[in-house]
C-alpha cells in the first residue's frame, strides 16, 4: 500500500525519540570535557620521544641518525645533530640531538617515524589535548616537550611497550655476546702471535650496535 | 472567570487602548495586535529552533544542544547574535536593491498572513470575509521573494535553488488551495472566523472538525503534503538540497540577512500550519465539550505547536526526494486525488445528513487511494530505482 514506508520510518523514529530519554544504550553521547572514555590502546595522535633514565636529555634513546626526518612525509621533523658524543642509557657514546622539533601543525599522525626508527626512539603519543593560542611557537614542539618516560609509554600502550622491550633486551643480549664474543677472539688473536696487527682487534668491539649511525651520515 | 481567561489577551488590548483619546483609539487597537504577533512568532521561532535541533537529536539518539544556558534554551540568543555580528557581503556582481529587499518582501509577506489567522474567540487582527483568499495571495508573494534572492544573487546556485523553489511552490500551491476549497464548499464561506464557527459544536462531547469527515481527513492529508512543500521543508526541501546547491537560493547571503531568510521559513511554518488547523483541525476550539473552559488561544497554539512537531518528526524521519519524483507526486497523485476529494465533498454536501453519506464517501476514497497506489506503483517512477548501468 502506498505510503505504508513512510508510516513505517515515522515508527522507527518516533521510537528511537522515546527510547532515547529512557534507555542508557541507545544514547552513547559521551559528554566530553566533563566526562571521558579512556582512550583505545592503539590510539595515536602526535610523536613523542621515550628515555629511559630518570633525565630526560641523558635518557633520549634518540641517536639523532635523522632518518625520521627523511621519511617524513609533510617533512614536519627538524633534527639537529651534535658533535660530539655523550653515553646514552646504557653508556655507550652516540650522538644526540640538539634540537629535536616537531612541527605539529603540520604531522599527519602517519606514524611512518614510528617505523623507520632503528631504535625505538620515537612513539606515539595519545595526548590530544594540544590547542594553543600561539599557532606558530605552540604548536611547533621541542625535544623537552617530546621528552617522555618510558614508564608513561607503558601507561599508554602497555602491549607495545613490553614487546619493545623485550625487543630491545634480546638485542642488547645479543650485542654483549657478540661483543663478548670478538673481545675474546682478539684477545685469543693477541695472546696467540704475538703483535701482526694490534690495533684492529678493539675496533669492531667499539661498535656493537645493531645498525650503526652510518644511515644518518 | 473562564470568560475572562478565555478574553484575557482581548480585555488587556480594550485596557490599553482606553487610555488614549477616542480618535486614536481604532489605530492604537491594530497597532498593539500587530506588535503583538511581531513579538510572538519570532519568538516561537526561536523556541522552535532549538526544540528543532533537540528533536532531531533525540530522533538520531544524540542529546543535541545543551551547552547555552540550561537544557540549551539559551541557543537562539547566541545564534541570533553571531548572526548580527557576522558581516553581511553583498555579491559585487548582484543587483544589491533588489537582494537587500528580498529578505524584506519574504519576511513582510509572511507575516500578513497571520491578519487573517483567528488565534482565539474574537483574536483575529482583520476579520476578512475573504481571509482565505488574502491569505493565499500573501502565501503567493512569498515566492515573488524567493525568486529574488535567487536572481538577484547572480549565482547559479542561487538560481538553480530559486527555480526549483519557484517551480514546486506553484505546483504544491495548486494542491493547498485544491484541499482547502473542499472546506469552502462545506463551511460556505471564505472568512476564516466562520470556517472555525462551523467546526465549533459538539455531538457526545465530539466537535465537527472537517478532520473527522471522509473528505476532510483526504483533505487534511493533502493539504499537509502541499503545505511541506510550500514551506520547503523535509522531505520537499529541494530548493536547499545544501549536496547540490550549497544552500539553494539564500546562498548568498550572510549575517541578518540569512537569519530573516531562516525567520521567513519558519514563520511560513507557523502560518501554514495556524491556517491547517482552522481549516481542518477547528481553529481555536477544544477537542472535547468539557475541555471549553480552558482558553481557545490554549487549543489554538497547542495545534500549532502538534504541527510543528509532526513537521519536524517528518524531517528527522524521511529522505529528500528527487526533482522529478516531487513533480511527479505533484501532478500525478495529489492533485488527481485532491480534484476527486472536490467532487467527493460536494458528494457529501448533497446527500444529506444520514449514515450513507459517510459509507459512499469513505468508499469512493479508500478505493480511489488503494487503486492510484496500485497503478502508479507499477510505474517506474514510484518504485524501487532500477540501476541500468550499474548491473
Amino acid at each position: 500500500m502506498l505510503g505504508e514506508g513512510i508510516l513505517k520510518g515515522m515508527a522507527e523514529t518516533a521510537r528511537n525519540f522515546a527510547g532515547s530519554f529512557v534507555s542508557k544504550e541507545r544514547l552513547t553521547t559521551v559528554e566530553y570535557p566533563e566526562e571521558r572514555i579512556a582512550p583505545v590502546e592503539n590510539a595515536r595522535v602526535f610523536p613523542f620521544l621515550v628515555y629511559d633514565t630518570a633525565d630526560w636529555e641523558g635518557g633520549l634513546r634518540c641517536v639523532a641518525c635523522q632518518i625520521c626526518e627523511k621519511e617524513c612525509p609533510p617533512k614536519c621533523i627538524y633534527i639537529d645533530k651534535s658533535k660530539d658524543k655523550k653515553p646514552d642509557a646504557i653508556g655507550k657514546p652516540q650522538f644526540y640531538p640538539t634540537r629535536f622539533d616537531i612541527d605539529i601543525s603540520v604531522c599527519m599522525s602517519c606514524q611512518i617515524c614510528v617505523e623507520v626508527c632503528p631504535f625505538e626512539a620515537i612513539k606515539m603519543d595519545t595526548d590530544f589535548e594540544l590547542a594553543t593560542d600561539d599557532r606558530f611557537g605552540g604548536l611547533l614542539l621541542d625535544r623537552k616537550q617530546l621528552a617522555k618516560s618510558n614508564e608513561y609509554y607503558h601507561q599508554i600502550h602497555p602491549t607495545e611497550a613490553s614487546e619493545v622491550d623485550a625487543r630491545l633486551a634480546a638485542e642488547k643480549v645479543k650485542a654483549d655476546a657478540k661483543a663478548k664474543a670478538t673481545a675474546d677472539a682478539a684477545a685469543a688473536k693477541a695472546a696467540a702471535p704475538p703483535a701482526p696487527k694490534p690495533e684492529a682487534a678493539p675496533a669492531p668491539a667499539s661498535a656493537p650496535a645493531p645498525k650503526p649511525e652510518g644511515a644518518g651520515d | 472567570m473562564i470568560d475572562k481567561m478565555d478574553q484575557l489577551f482581548v480585555l488587556l488590548q480594550h485596557w490599553l487602548v482606553a487610555f488614549l483619546p477616542a480618535s486614536l483609539q481604532q489605530a492604537a487597537a491594530v497597532l498593539i495586535s500587530v506588535v503583538a504577533i511581531v513579538c510572538l512568532f519570532p519568538a516561537l521561532f526561536a523556541l522552535t529552533t532549538v526544540l528543532e535541533r533537540k528533536g532531531l537529536g533525540r530522533i538520531q539518539n544524540r542529546i543535541g544542544p545543551n551547552r547555552t544556558g540550561p537544557y540549551g534554551i539559551l541557543q537562539p540568543v547566541a545564534d541570533g547574535i553571531k548572526s548580527l555580528t557576522k558581516e553581511d557581503i553583498v555579491p559585487l556582481s548582484a543587483n544589491a536593491p533588489v537582494h537587500f529587499l528580498a529578505p524584506l518582501v519574504l519576511v513582510v509577506a509572511v507575516f500578513m498572513g497571520f491578519a487573517v489567522l483567528p488565534m482565539g474567540r474574537n483574536m483575529v487582527l482583520v476579520d476578512m470575509d475573504a481571509g482565505l483568499l488574502f491569505y493565499f495571495a500573501m502565501g503567493a508573494s512569498t515566492e515573488v521573494a524567493v525568486f529574488m534572492a535567487g536572481w538577484s544573487s547572480r549565482n547559479k546556485y542561487s538560481l538553480l535553488g530559486a527555480m526549483r523553489a519557484v517551480a514546486q511552490m506553484i505546483s504544491y500551491e495548486v494542491v493547498l488551495l485544491l484541499s482547502s476549497v473542499a472546506v469552502v464548499m462545506i463551511a460556505g464561506s471564505l472568512s476564516l472566523t466562520k470556517i472555525v464557527e462551523a467546526q465549533n459544536h459538539y455531538t457526545y462531547g465530539i466537535p465537527h472538525w472537517y478532520i473527522f469527515t471522509p473528505w476532510g481527513l483526504a483533505g487534511f492529508i493533502m493539504y499537509a503534503i502541499a503545505a511541506t512543500a510550500e514551506t520547503n521543508r523535509s522531505p520537499f526541501d529541494l530548493p536547499e538540497g545544501e549536496s547540490e546547491l550549497v544552500a539553494g537560493y539564500h546562498t548568498e547571503y550572510s549575517g541578518f540577512k540569512f537569519a530573516l531568510f531562516f525567520l521567513g521559513e519558519y514563520l511560513a511554518m507557523f502560518s501554514i500550519s495556524g491556517l491547517g488547523t482552522t481549516l481542518f483541525l477547528g481553529g481555536w476550539s477544544a477537542p472535547f465539550s468539557f475541555l471549553t473552559f480552558i482558553p481557545s488561544w490554549f487549543w489554538f497554539f497547542s495545534k500549532l505547536m502538534l504541527s510543528i512537531f509532526v513537521f519536524i518528526w517528518m524531517r528527522g524521519t524521511l529522505p529528500r526526494l528527487r526533482q522529478d519524483q516531487l513533480m511527479n507526486f505533484a501532478w500525478k497523485f495529489v492533485l488527481p486525488f485532491s480534484l476527486l476529494n472536490l467532487m467527493v465533498t460536494a458528494l457529501w454536501r448533497f446527500m444529506g445528513d444520514g449514515w450513507e453519506r459517510w459509507v459512499v464517501c469513505s468508499a469512493i476514497l479508500i478505493i480511489a487511494y488503494v487503486v492510484m497506489g496500485r497503478f502508479s506503483m507499477l510505474r517506474e517512477h514510484f518504485g524501487p530505482r532500477r540501476y541500468r548501468y550499474a548491473e
